[in-house]
């Protein structure tokens, strides 16, 4: 049912493409982040909390058609419905079912709940296509009490040395995972680009903590002591250095790692990932049941034969999908 | 074993260097004696034997963490560091045990005389009883081979501000043969095994690079020309018998140089003397390559003293019987200084040579052809300054002769280890050999962080082979590569050996078309 193309994973029987890299007809998106979430196609059929993100970072002007969680669209004789892939708001595994054979493109995942996306739900398939940015034995997540514990931990820690607190997170769900985890702590302060975000959220309804957006260019003596949430992207810019008195943490799964934590010599690290840590990539294939996966972007090659290995088909995709957290980790593949 | 987690915690998360003091200062303040003590014996080399090898370690973990080893390597490669790979990839721990660091330091000393599988059952019940962070400083502790990100200077400064004391002084209390259960870490800190006055050396002056032209100087009479010996700076200290021998990173190198101090303790007198220690044969000094050989090995052998033999070439006497001559001029300062050579004549130390010259232009002249001789270049003192304390521009200028450079491709790409693990830090250069590239040096600095990323991106893109941690990539990105010296060598597919080879920048300007030749390259050896 599924074909690989060099535009992006193709639905055969359906005649369109799931996250597709390169401009088509009729794309199916699975969640907002820039890699799976592109320009230029004619029509686009997302999650409805995944529309306003794709107007705000695309154009206003798109087609694109929201759908529920569950609620089936046909499109050319396949049964297309979107299930919750827990990764950020709104994402979803799209399902496609033809003839009886049915497949599942999960686009990026994780188990845990973080509390503000709907949680994910196993789909039953004989294909699944699968990520595997944290495909290997060493990644395994504390559980989201434990982690907001100890980023709690870290901002009154840092209070009571009269420190303000930087934390850096992708802007479109790490950000608003942070700030869910930080709530009532101290005032939360986010860079514009995700109050950008923020605002598309709340556009459709969903309740994010209160916020300030903060203007890095003007005062920032004001921060003092309260919480600064910015994105990767601003890790190398003068801009963290010129808060005064303050202490900065990375909050992404590559800081599992003690030799990416120096590297990136922040303050503190947090491994806190969108995405399924090892066990969790397991668990699910295991419960979808699936006779074939497809293994994308990440651990291709490990996972995949780790699979195989212990009696699951799998095969290897090369797509173009990449890591949203590539700013604070060890995959230097360019996003595009 | 919190406190000790806490601190490894913060010496890694940070590379301010205050930070990292504050921590050891605040370890300081919680630990207690014996974990103090044992942080000291960890961080200063007086670590015990490793009692579980790292293949039991490893067949362990992989057994206990239920995946085929294939896979605990590619987690291993992942990661750069096998204790942390232990740690990652084994199941939570069940319980948990809180001991303090020396409780753990002294159980894995007692596994000296244990079987293996005691030992196995010792290390399993610690895993399943301590959370990732001490999972990891357990493996470390068990290896042996602790490193954080402190360097020994800097854990000196710490142990000196958080007890008022002079760094030279702590740094001579905690050096000596003391033995964990034998000393108390207080007193031993506050140098109540040794005596840190007789040991303790000066700050050493040192000279800003020469940018002017020499003319602009002044008189030629005036100043004492020199070459700028490439060894380990030393002071020589001989006070009531005891000879101390400190590098310019103020560590006691007594142990490492043998020969020196035995003909030192023949001197009659009290002195301490500046001076270069250089690898010296045959009446000629050595690359600094050899001299490398040599330092920093736990124990010499009698092969590895007598094919580097080690000479002083002394600058400067700074104090005769225990008076501080540091005040008076160099003329002064010399004269004694050849005195008291004159009356201890021995081959183990010399004077470094004054070069006699007539005009700047002579001694231009002899700049260049420093390298003939194994010198970077040349010093230029004023004969009536006193000896400063650090860097003091005016009186002691380095006048070096300019890095040789050519241009060369980037060919084969590995990742680093620890801090670097994730990107590909380590280069191979190869230059033209007609219409075939041949390798002609190895480089492992000089890019900035975000070049790193750069490059390690194209590898990613570009990588044609692979031979274990090895990448070959397409030979596209030139760089320039800065060297000390050139000479022939058969060890060498090239047929030539860089001495010091560094990336000065990246020739994003330049293709590989444009990369030097080896035959010109030839030429530059003289």
């Amino acid at each position: 049912m599924l074909r690989f193309t060099s535009e992006g994973i193709y639905c055969v029987p359906g005649g369109f493409y799931i996250d597709p890299w390169k401009p088509v007809d009729m794309a199916v998106i699975t969640h907002g982040h820039a890699d799976h979430a592109r320009w230029g196609m004619k029509r686009y059929l997302c999650h409805h909390y995944t529309v306003p993100i794709l107007k705000s970072r695309i154009s206003q002007d798109i087609t694109v058609q929201g759908v529920d969680y569950g609620a089936p669209v046909m499109i050319n004789r396949v049964q297309v419905s979107l299930h919750p892939a827990g990764h950020i708001i709104g994402s979803a595994q799209i399902r496609m079912e033809y003839k009886g054979r049915i497949a599942v493109v999960s686009g990026d995942y994780k188990i845990q709940d973080d509390g503000l996306s709907t949680p994910f739900e196993p789909v039953t398939c004989h294909e699944f296509v699968t990520e595997s940015t944290f495909g290997l034995p060493i990644y395994n997540w504390l559980s989201v009490s434990e982690q907001n514990r100890q980023l709690q931990q870290w901002v009154l820690d840092n209070q009571a040395h009269n420190k303000t607190s930087v934390l850096i997170g992708y802007s479109l769900g790490k950000a608003q995972r942070i700030m869910k985890a930080l709530e009532g702590i101290a005032p939360l302060h986010v860079h514009y680009s995700i109050g950008r975000l923020n605002q598309a959220y709340e556009s459709v309804g969903i309740q994010l903590p209160e916020y300030q957006i903060i203007d890095l260019r003007e005062d920032v003596k004001h921060l003092d002591k309260g919480i600064v949430i910015l994105p990767p992207s601003l890790l190398d810019s003068n801009v963290i250095r010129k808060i005064p008195n303050m202490a900065h943490a990375i909050c992404s799964g590559w800081m599992q790692v003690r030799g990416a934590r120096r590297w990136r010599s922040a303050d503190a690290g947090f491994a806190i990932s969108d995405h399924a840590d090892w066990q969790g990539l397991l668990d699910v294939i295991n419960a979808t049941g699936a006779e074939q996966v497809y293994v994308t972007h990440g651990q291709t090659a490990v996972f995949t034969r780790y699979l195989n290995e212990t009696g699951i088909t799998a095969a290897e995709v090369k797509t173009e999908f990449g890591d949203e957290e590539e700013m604070t980790g060890p995959d230097i593949t360019e996003s595009t | 074993m919190k406190a000790f987690a806490t601190l490894i915690n913060a010496l890694d998360s940070t590379n301010k260097t205050n930070l990292k003091l504050e921590a050891v200062d605040r370890f300081l303040v919680e630990a207690d004696e014996n974990d103090k003590l044992w942080f000291l014996a960890l961080f200063t080399g007086k670590r015990p034997r490793r009692n579980v090898n790292t293949a039991l370690m490893r067949q362990w973990a992989i057994e206990a963490a239920q995946i085929p080893e294939w896979l605990f390597f590619e987690s291993y490669a992942s990661v750069g560091d096998l204790g942390e790979t232990i740690s990652l990839i084994l199941p939570q721990p069940e319980h948990y045990i809180e001991r303090s660091l020396s409780e753990w330091m002294e159980l894995i000393v007692q596994l000296k005389d244990a079987t293996d599988e005691e030992k196995k059952r010792f290390v399993l019940e610690a895993w399943n009883n301590l959370p990732h962070t001490e999972r990891f400083i357990f493996n470390k502790l068990l290896g042996g081979s602790f490193r954080a990100g402190i360097s020994a200077q800097s854990l000196i400064n710490a142990l000196a501000r958080h007890y008022d004391m002079d760094t030279s002084a702590v740094a001579h209390s905690i050096m000596g043969g003391w033995k964990i259960g034998e000393v108390t870490f207080g007193e031993l800190i506050r140098g109540a095994y040794t005596d840190t006055q007789l040991s303790k050396p000066y700050p050493f002056c040192l000279a800003y690079a020469l940018e002017k032209e020499p003319e602009d100087l002044g008189a030629i009479t005036d100043w004492q020309a020199e070459y700028k010996w490439d060894g380990i700076r030393g002071q020589f200290i001989k006070r009531n018998g005891e000879v101390f021998i400190w590098s310019r990173g103020e560590e006691l190198v007594t142990g490492q140089f043998p020969e020196i101090t035995d003909a030192l303790m023949q001197w009659p007198g009290n002195f301490v003397i500046d001076g270069e220690l250089l690898a010296y044969k045959d009446g000629r000094v050595l690359n600094f390559s050899e001299l490398q050989k040599r330092i920093n090995r736990k124990t010499l052998s009698a092969k590895m003293l007598a094919d580097v033999p080690v000479v002083v070439f002394a600058y400067d006497l700074l104090e005769w019987n225990h008076e501080d001559l540091r005040a008076q001029g160099l003329r002064e300062r010399r004269s004694l200084l050849e005195q008291l050579l004159t009356d201890n004549p021995v081959s183990y130390v010399q004077l470094s040579p004054i070069i006699p010259y007539e005009s700047w232009d002579t001694l231009k002249e002899i700049r260049s052809n420093s390298r003939s001789v194994n010198s970077e270049g040349l010093m230029l003192k004023h004969k009536d300054a006193p000896y400063h304390t650090g860097r003091k521009k005016g009186d002691w200028w380095k006048w070096k002769i300019d890095p040789l450079t050519i241009d060369a491709v980037l060919i084969y790409a590995q990742k680093g280890s620890g801090r670097r693990s994730a990107y590909y830090t380590d280069y191979t250069f190869a230059v033209r050999q007609g219409d075939q590239l041949v390798t002609i040096a190895k480089a492992y600095s000089g890019l900035t962080d975000k070049e790193i990323q750069e490059v390690s991106r194209f590898v990613n893109k570009n990588a044609l082979e692979q031979f274990g941690p090895v990448r070959t990539v397409k030979p596209e990105l030139v760089f320039e590569i800065a060297f000390e010296g050139i000479a022939f060598s058969n060890r060498h597919k090239s047929g030539v050996a860089l001495r010091f080879p560094r990336i000065v920048r990246w020739r994003k300007d330049k293709t590989a078309a444009e990369i030097d030749d080896i035959e010109d390259i030839k030429k530059m050896i003289r």
